[in-house]
């Protein structure tokens, strides 16, 4: 019998993203339902130590690393290669990934080659009798639904922001060197080019910032980029101004964009269709700027600032920054 | 050889806003509609857009579920693909772990009548919302997949180099044939369904594969229950919100400061 949870960490572009921590605080909260072990593994091109570190401080029990210049750009083929090999040599039952773009890649490989049940954009995790059940938002974030587990190995994509981040301990885990052996890869990263510098990516953004059709016009990004960034916000849009082309489609949040789950999102100028609140709804705080006091988001609000967006952003902007002055 | 594209759909209630049947403890669906996944769409789009650009290249659409999984490949034909099948696999559909079994395996039929260079897919659905489907298509095909693609630059049938948006910006991407192509919004402008695509789409034949065409009858069990959905409840509702009143539109930015700050939230 498979026994033990596996946290998945892939860096990218040679940088650890944060929500790995929130991978190792699921994984450690799985294993701990359970009663079993658990570990981690990073499967990394380079300064792979030094995030096997960081991560081993962080409450596994051992942290594999799985290194080679092969890793460098990911690709989901390379990488599963050497990852079912460790999970079939230590018998690991349970794989847990963030559900990021390479991770959706990599954990269906894992669930293909393992004929392991998976779920993605998991917010919530709990065992019983040895069986696993995720929580995770359907129809439009309208419904939660409760996946249960029966397959014998087990792949969860956690949604970022879903999970605390770990903190260092006192007693570290122990790194141990894994086969590094790349798996041969048909698709074949070319190049990269980087979102504008400065942007924050939307579906890791612990605060965003976001306009709708109440700005007017695309100019009302100034001010809603500059209150993003006193704020050290991400920036976020409705399909309708990305539609009339405000700001590019990276930005959009709702069912056809990214889903977002902030400590704090602020909605300016945006009514609240149902397709929009499909990406934002679980934000832990929103606050809505809006000339009608009536509309869904203002409804849905925790804070609800009746009034001009053109009015009330440029004095939030004022009062931010005195704030940060002071 | 020309290009062989299929592009996976789904049928899905056409809206999001469903309640629970206590009854089966899954959504309620009497008397809801049914659709083309809003999501297909521009992966239906783009099938036809390539299409257009080799003459000779043939579409597929393929949908998986119960009979009314038909639906959507009859929308996708309206749309402009050429030829649809589904693989009639009920309740197969709520679990993407099955569907994507399923689907591979159909796949593999049309794979060899007819060589496949392209497997399409949308960003997921609008009811289970996996976003998975694709890549767990690929992984079982044992092909490369690249998902989450806003733009194919070249394709033909030997490779393709697609655009791919990341978290963190657009990756460059070419990957040999055939693959998997999971698709986003950004990709195009789907056009509607025109008078003589309607027209195609009621009279198509479509390919009808059940369980024993496709031999999934032995996995069926294993394949169902990998992952199933075992509750479905409505969210709770949100705390009441606070409103910020004031004089001026200084006063309330001054309120809602004071606010976030003692929610720490800033
Ligand atoms: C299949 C499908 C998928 C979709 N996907 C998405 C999606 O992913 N994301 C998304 O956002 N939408 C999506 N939509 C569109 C959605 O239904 C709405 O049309 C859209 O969200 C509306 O955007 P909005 O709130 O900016 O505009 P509107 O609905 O026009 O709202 C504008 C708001 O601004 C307020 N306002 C006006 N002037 C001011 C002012 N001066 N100051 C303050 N407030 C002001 C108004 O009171 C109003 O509440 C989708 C629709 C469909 C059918």
């Amino acid at each position: 019998m498979a026994k033990g949870t596996l946290a998945v960490v892939l860096p990218i572009r040679g940088s650890l993203q944060p929500s790995a921590y929130e991978a190792l605080t699921a994984g450690k909260a799985l294993a701990g339902f359970l009663g079993e072990s658990f570990d981690a593994v990073v499967v990394s091109g380079s300064r792979g130590a030094e995030f096997a570190k960081d991560l081993a401080a962080r409450g596994p029990g051992r942290v594999h690393l799985i290194e080679n210049p092969a890793f460098e750009n990911f690709s989901d083929e390379a990488c599963a290669a050497p990852l079912k090999r460790l999970i079939e040599k230590e018998g690991y039952a349970r794989v847990v990934v963030v559900s990021t773009i390479n991770g959706r890649l990599l954990a269906a490989r894992l669930s293909a080659a393992l004929n392991a049940g998976i779920a993605a954009d998991v917010w919530g995790l709990s065992a019983e009798g040895g069986r696993v059940t995720a929580k995770r938002s359907l129809y439009g974030g309208n419904l939660i639904g409760d996946f249960a587990f029966a397959s014998e190995r087990q792949v969860i994509l956690i949604q970022p922001l879903s999970f605390e981040r770990a903190q260092p301990q006192a007693s570290p885990g122990q790194v141990v060197p894994a086969d590094s052996a790349p798996g041969s890869a048909r698709a074949q990263f070319v190049s990269f080019e980087p979102q504008p510098a400065g942007e924050i990516d939307l579906g890791s953004a612990e605060r965003v910032v976001s306009g709708g059709r109440g700005l007017g016009n695309a100019d009302g990004f100034k001010m809603i980029r500059e209150l993003a960034r006193v704020l050290g916000a991400a920036v976020g849009a409705s399909r309708a101004v990305v539609d009339s082309g405000w700001i590019p489609y990276r930005h959009q949040v709702g069912l056809t964009g990214r889903t977002v789950r902030p400590k704090l999102y602020v909605a300016c100028g945006i009514s609240g269709q149902i397709q929009h609140l499909a990406g934002m709804s679980s934000a832990a705080n929103i606050v809505a700027i809006n000339t009608d006091p009536d509309c869904p988001m203002m409804k849905l609000a925790s804070i609800a600032v009746p009034g001009d967006v053109n009015e009330i952003v440029p004095q939030l902007i004022a009062e931010l920054k005195k704030r940060k002055g002071a | 050889m020309a290009l062989n594209i299929v592009v996976c759909v789904k049928n899905t209630p056409a809206t999001t806003a469903l309640a629970v049947d206590p009854s089966t403890g899954k959504a309620k669906l009497d008397g809801i509609q049914f659709a083309l996944n809003p999501f297909d769409e521009y992966a239906v789009e783009e099938a036809v857009r390539i299409k257009e650009r080799f003459p000779g290249a043939k579409t597929t659409a393929l949908a998986l579920g119960p009979e009314r999984a038909e639906g959507a490949v009859r929308e996708a034909i309206a749309r402009g693909v050429d030829a649809g099948a589904v693989a009639v696999l009920p309740g197969w559909e709520e679990s993407p772990y099955a569907a994507a079994i399923g689907l591979a395996k159909a796949i593999l039929k049309l794979h060899a009548e007819s060589p496949v260079h392209l497997v399409l897919f949308g960003k997921s659905t609008n009811d289970v919302a996996s976003g998975l489907v694709g890549a767990l298509v690929a992984a079982r095909l044992d092909w490369p997949a690249v998902i989450s693609v806003k733009k194919i630059d070249a394709v033909d049938e030997k490779e393709a180099t697609v655009h791919r948006m990341m978290e963190d910006g657009v990756d460059l991407v070419k990957t040999p044939l055939p693959a998997v192509i999971g698709t986003v919004k950004e990709i195009n402008d789907p056009r509607l369904p025109s008078l003589k695509g309607k027209m195609a789409a009621k009279k198509a034949e479509l390919k009808i594969y059940r369980d024993a065409d496709l031999g999934v009858g032995a996995e069926a069990d294993a394949a169902l229950k990998a992952v199933s959905l075992a509750k479905l409840s409505p969210f709770p509702p949100r705390p009441a919100g606070v409103r910020v009143d004031g004089v001026s539109p200084q006063d309330k930015a001054q309120k809602l400061v004071a606010i976030l700050a003692e929610r720490r939230v800033i």
